[in-house]
């Protein structure tokens, strides 16, 4: 299995608290991750500080090694600018810019320094069409993107995403707000995205990491209890906290 | 025990009266309110159209000399200067205020730490604390003679002290007014744009500022509001010549024509009256402003809540 993501004895603080302790993984390449848990369990933490999102936080401590590529991305000389373009995200509640839908879109393009209206015309069209939601807004590009629904939102948060062309695509439950048929849709879109990308996402809905992940991450008070293929955890957890949660959640 | 049998949760009659006349209170308050903004407006046309009317429209409002006094020649009655000049210092302290005030606000409500914001913002309402008089007082001791300096004047009250004068005197209110707004942009845009591998600075200029832009476009009426109608501090720094304007003329505004020569012109006289149709004509100046700006700020958010909410609107009345 190829690998994009080798994380080393992660550990992470909030001031005093203990967030993450000794997390070691490594995540598969063209594949869809799920890291499932109970809440504050540290899945979301563990994906912010994939991105470096984590940056944004008042009094956070990390220690550890996150390698994308091989490169250490808590490395002083990383451009985060670079990094945050490479590795995308898509946040539990749909945050479309007030703009029109054109310029969230071409918002990513525009900030790494593309400005030829006919690249970004083309960009917009394509990331659209990335996120199956072309369809729905080729009309109304120039109106407002507050006036979509709550899961075209979302389709286009993740065009937004697309646009800068990542190679990973972190999705924070992203669907959690959703309704059935709108988060249908965009598990569809994330197995559509794994033939070019990489998508790694928290998810609380377990059918949900059952249904479309590759494999699995079960995280619990701020540990990776378990990572293996989705199926083996699904079917032959090997820790008894997995199988507790797993079964706790179906039974 | 009650007169009568009164069905539960029924009001009491004396609730019901107290109720009446609070209500007959706050309407009255209204009232009053109106009633003055009323009288004003009527108060001003009475009083100021005669004048216009016997000076001739175009004359008064068209005629660059003003010399009411005059006894050797005929006297005339020209306010373009004091338009022109009113409108030209509003218009530069905006030019400089609005940057400078923006910044500073970016900086207060998103840059600064916590120590430093809370020290800046206290400045920022001393200075809106401070009574016109005394900006008028540190303009004439410090600004004056500065340009006076600089510019190699006879005199360095000049338009262009008033209109550094202004510009310090408006960037309380917008600063105070665009940080709220900053504030109130929710957080989770600021987190998409990063996420996306702008800067905090991208983000603030590309993303927190146009969501927040009605906030901001408020702040500026306020600002204008304030330069406009602006008196007592500019009277002390322009020199309070009638000249046409230009930078580094002494000038009079139309705010300070009318409080310098009140006390002088005598009472019904055409010059008297004449102060008054300037009075008549700040005062529609000032709602031209607020109408247009609040024109502007209705087009200009188009891509917020306003629009949505009207679509949305539109669409549960054609069910």
């Amino acid at each position: 299995m190829d690998s994009i993501m080798d994380i080393k004895d992660l550990n992470l603080w909030y001031g005093d608290n203990q967030a993450l302790r000794g997390i070691n993984v490594t995540l598969p390449r063209n594949q869809i991750t799920a890291l499932i848990g109970p809440s504050g369990c540290g899945k979301s933490t563990f994906l912010k500080t994939l991105n470096r999102m984590q940056d944004l936080v008042q009094g956070v401590k990390i220690r550890g090694k996150v390698l994308y590529d091989g490169i250490d991305i808590y490395d002083p000389s990383v451009d985060v600018t670079w990094l945050r373009k490479r590795i995308g995200m898509v946040f539990q509640k749909a945050n479309p810019f007030p703009m029109s839908i054109y310029d969230n879109i071409a918002y990513g393009p525009r900030t790494h320094g593309i400005r030829g209206r006919a690249r970004l015309d083309q960009i917009v069209e394509q990331s659209l069409r990335a996120a199956a939601i072309w369809d729905e807004v080729k009309d109304r590009l120039r109106s407002s993107a507050l006036g979509l629904s709550g899961g075209q939102q979302q389709r286009l948060c993740i065009a937004r995403a697309l646009a800068v062309e990542p190679d990973i695509l972190l999705l924070d439950e992203s669907t959690s707000a959703l309704d059935p048929i709108s988060t249908g849709k965009i598990e569809d879109l994330a197995v559509q995205l794994k033939e070019k990308y990489t998508v790694i996402m928290v998810t609380h809905n377990m059918q949900q990491a059952a249904r479309i992940s590759d494999c699995c991450a079960f995280f619990l008070l701020g540990e990776l209890v378990e990572f293996s293929s989705t199926q083996d955890m699904f079917s032959t957890p090997k820790d008894s906290r997995t199988e507790d949660y797993i079964t706790g959640r179906f039974g | 025990m009650s007169m009568r049998a009164e069905k539960p949760g029924a009001k009491s009659p004396k609730h019901i009266a107290l109720e009446r006349g609070m209500n007959l209170l706050f309407l009255l308050c209204g009232i009053v309110t109106v009633g003055v903004v009323l009288c004003i407006s009527i108060y001003l046309v009475v009083a100021g159209l005669p004048a216009i009317v016997e000076i001739g429209p175009a004359d008064f409002f068209l005629g660059t000399v003003w010399k009411p006094t005059a006894t050797t020649v005929e006297p005339s009655y020209g306010i373009l200067p004091f338009i022109l000049t009113s409108v030209y210092g509003t218009a530069g302290a905006v030019i400089l205020g609005i940057p400078i005030g923006l910044l500073t606000a970016i900086f207060l409500a998103k840059v600064a730490p916590p120590k430093v914001a809370g020290l800046l913002r206290s400045a920022v309402q001393l200075l809106a604390g401070i009574p016109s008089v005394v900006y008028g007082l540190v303009g004439m001791i410090v600004l004056v003679p500065a340009i006076q300096k600089v510019f190699h004047l006879a005199s360095g009250a000049t338009l262009l002290a008033a209109i550094l004068v202004l510009t310090i005197m408006i960037l309380p209110s917008i600063i105070q007014v665009s940080e709220t707004s900053l504030r109130a942009v929710p957080k989770e845009y600021e987190e998409a744009s990063q996420a996306l591998g702008a800067t905090e600075l991208e983000t603030y200029l590309r993303v927190t500022l146009p969501a927040a832009k009605s906030g901001v476009a408020t702040a500026i009426v306020l600002g204008v509001g304030r330069a406009i109608g602006e008196a007592m501090a500019i009277i002390m720094v322009s020199g309070n010549v009638a000249n046409m304007p230009g930078l580094l003329k002494s000038v009079r505004f139309m705010t300070t024509a009318i409080a310098s020569e009140m006390s002088y012109a005598s009472v019904g006289s055409l010059q008297w009256q004449a102060l008054y149709s300037i009075g008549l004509t700040l005062f529609l100046f000032i709602m031209l402003i607020n109408v247009l700006l609040n024109v502007f700020i209705k087009n200009g958010t188009g891509n917020s809540g306003g629009r949505r909410r009207l679509g949305r609107r539109k669409k549960e009345s054609g069910q």
